[in-house]
């Protein structure tokens, strides 16, 4: 069994199968804990409250007017490159088709020249967000391995799958296969690490605004 | 077919045959230059051949189906009846050679003795070891036995097809008679695998023809392919990559893309990984190769090539090696299973949680107890 055999074989078989167990663990253990009592008495309708959630995932999903000179570069420098990822990810035709077999769906494309465009620039803002992190005092006492193994296995996925395209550093094989071992870990590490934020954000933003509306207050 | 004494040197039995001293560096110029060797190499090469006597050449077929013995005798440049007439002393070949039974086999024996350490050994097909090699004799000889007996005195083994190379499809799973290639049962000579099922005609022919003309094993790959034909993946040189550098796939081998000659990439083209001279050298004569001709690279001068899933998956699809069941299916079951047993770890974790947060609200409750 080669490298390529075992990555988009057993490896990846073994992944998909601690992805889901992990994601599927911290979901439902984080959905069964018991929200502390509230004996305050409610100051919105309970369907008042669930509409603050909602309106709290999309209000917190834009900086606020008052801290927009403050987050707003990291703010877009986050959106950008989470919108590098997924073009790089749902938009490239070897991607297609390795989610089109395991989903039984597929899409069209973009030209491999645009996606090698998107993934440099996507590359470079990844960079960016690190200097970012370990340039900022308080982000960086705030950063833990978790952050920054985080960091890292997505930009093994991304540089390894630009190296594969570009034929730079090695057999295409080989670098198809570290290409697709590097997914694997970054899937077994998922449900571990931040990488579950793409889990968590909404539902948790949604729960803060409930709450938040429950007491009153402007989600 | 000449005998392995032949004195005549090959420069005075090509004189005799009417062909110049001028026309004979042109072609060895020509084939130094198919193979990609310096400028030089050409002139060296006919002054290498034009006085020496032609070397012997044993050609032993084992567990094979004779593809690659039908491509050999399909090369172009140079065409396999000049080598054999003019280059090489070709003394022994069960398919070719007229004689049989008794005559064959001294022949065999006479050219392993006369040329012992001299001869250039190609063997096509897998060595199968099991049942005590009693799957494939010749002679009353296992394979196995006829490879140790034959290597002993050869100057180098040229193994032609991916069979001898690294073991063919006789090799892959389940591999019934404990198939194995010539390199996992020879050890301590030089060892030249030209894969392929079967290989480029070319190839076969160029690598032999460099071999006896130089006398030197050529730059080899980590596979021992020569690197003059396996360099580079059939992928880099094909006429169809500009399309898959624009993202245009066929989707179906009728569909518009393919009538287009767009890349076959989503119909499982493993050209990205294969290491091969087909886009280059092409076949029958460089008429075309496979993907020219409307279907995917299958991948055939790979170790194991037939063990890395469907031929018509594409190279980034998952290789789960269960042919005919789909991956969504797959995926289906492993995330059934994954979710039940995460749901079942959640239940206890959130248990274990809501006890935790219990006690740490409630110290007092516990306290008694603890007492």
């Amino acid at each position: 069994m080669d490298l390529l055999h075992f990555a988009r074989g057993i490896g990846l078989k073994v992944a998909l199968s601690i992805f889901f167990l992990g994601v599927t663990w911290r979901i439902v253990s984080f959905a069964l804990l018991r929200i502390r009592r509230e004996y305050s008495k409610p100051r919105e309708s309970v369907s008042k409250y669930l509409i603050g959630g909602l309106i709290a995932v999309g209000s917190r999903s834009w900086p606020h007017r008052e801290f927009i000179a403050r987050t707003g570069a990291g703010e877009a420098l986050g959106y950008s490159y989470h919108l590098g990822l997924f073009a790089v990810v749902l938009l490239f035709t070897p991607h297609i088709l390795f989610l089109g077999s395991l989903l039984g769906v597929s899409w069209p494309g973009l030209p491999s020249s645009a996606i090698t465009i998107v993934s440099v620039i996507t590359l470079t803002l990844f960079l960016a967000v690190l200097f970012r992190r370990v340039t900022n005092r308080v982000m960086r006492l705030l950063s833990n391995f978790d952050d920054y193994f985080s960091w890292f296995i997505t930009m093994l996925v991304m540089v390894t799958g630009l190296a594969a395209t570009a034929h730079i550093g090695g057999p295409y094989e080989t670098l198809l296969a570290v290409h697709i071992l590097s997914v694997d870990i970054l899937l077994i590490w998922f449900p571990f690490g931040k990488l579950m934020h793409a889990f968590y954000i909404f539902p948790s933003r949604a729960i803060n605004g409930a709450l938040l509306s429950r007491k009153g207050a402007t989600s | 077919m000449p005998p392995a004494t032949d004195d005549l040197a090959v420069g005075e039995m090509l004189r005799r045959h009417g062909v110049s001293r001028r026309g004979f560096i042109k072609y060895c110029t020509s084939v130094a230059s198919a193979m990609a060797l310096p400028p030089w190499m050409g002139p060296a090469m006919a002054q290498q051949l034009h006085g020496a006597l032609r070397p012997s050449v044993i050609y032993l077929s084992f567990q094979e189906c004779t593809g690659c013995f039908e491509s050999f005798t399909r090369s172009f440049a140079p065409t396999m009846e000049n080598l054999i007439f003019n280059v090489i002393s070709l003394d022994y070949d069960d398919t070719l050679m007229a004689a049989a039974g008794d005559a064959a086999e001294s022949a065999l024996a006479k050219a392993m003795h006369d040329n012992f350490g001299k001869y250039v050994l190609i063997i096509d097909g897998s060595v199968p070891t099991g049942a005590g090699g009693g799957y494939c004799t010749a002679g009353g000889k296992s394979a196995v036995d006829t490879l140790r007996e034959a290597a002993k005195g050869s100057a180098a083994i040229i193994c032609v097809g991916t069979c001898s190379s690294f073991g063919g499809i006789p090799f892959a799973d389940p591999n019934p008679t404990d198939a194995w290639p010539v390199s996992a049962i020879v050890s301590g000579k030089p060892i030249i695998n030209v894969s392929g099922c079967p290989p480029i005609p070319e190839v076969i022919t160029g690598t032999m023809l460099q071999f006896v003309t130089t006398g030197k094993v050529p730059d080899l790959d980590e596979h021992l392919r020569p690197k003059a034909f396996f360099g580079t993946t059939i992928h880099d040189r094909c006429y169809r990559r500009p399309f898959y550098d624009q993202g245009k796939f066929a989707k179906t081998f009728d569909d518009e893309g393919a009538r287009n000659g767009w890349c076959l990439y989503e119909l499982g083209c493993k050209g990205p990984t294969t290491y091969n001279a087909c886009a280059t050298t092409k076949w029958n004569g460089g008429t075309s190769f496979p993907i020219e001709s409307g279907h995917g690279c299958i991948g055939c001068s790979e170790p194991g090539f037939w063990d890395k899933g469907s031929l018509y998956a594409p190279l980034s699809a998952p290789d789960w090696g269960k042919a005919g069941e789909s991956s969504p299916r797959q995926v289906m079951e492993i995330a059934a299973a994954g979710i039940g047993a995460g749901a079942v770890l959640g239940v206890v974790s959130a248990g274990s949680g809501r006890l935790r947060q219990y006690r740490s609200e409630h110290p007092l409750d516990t306290e008694p107890e603890d007492i």
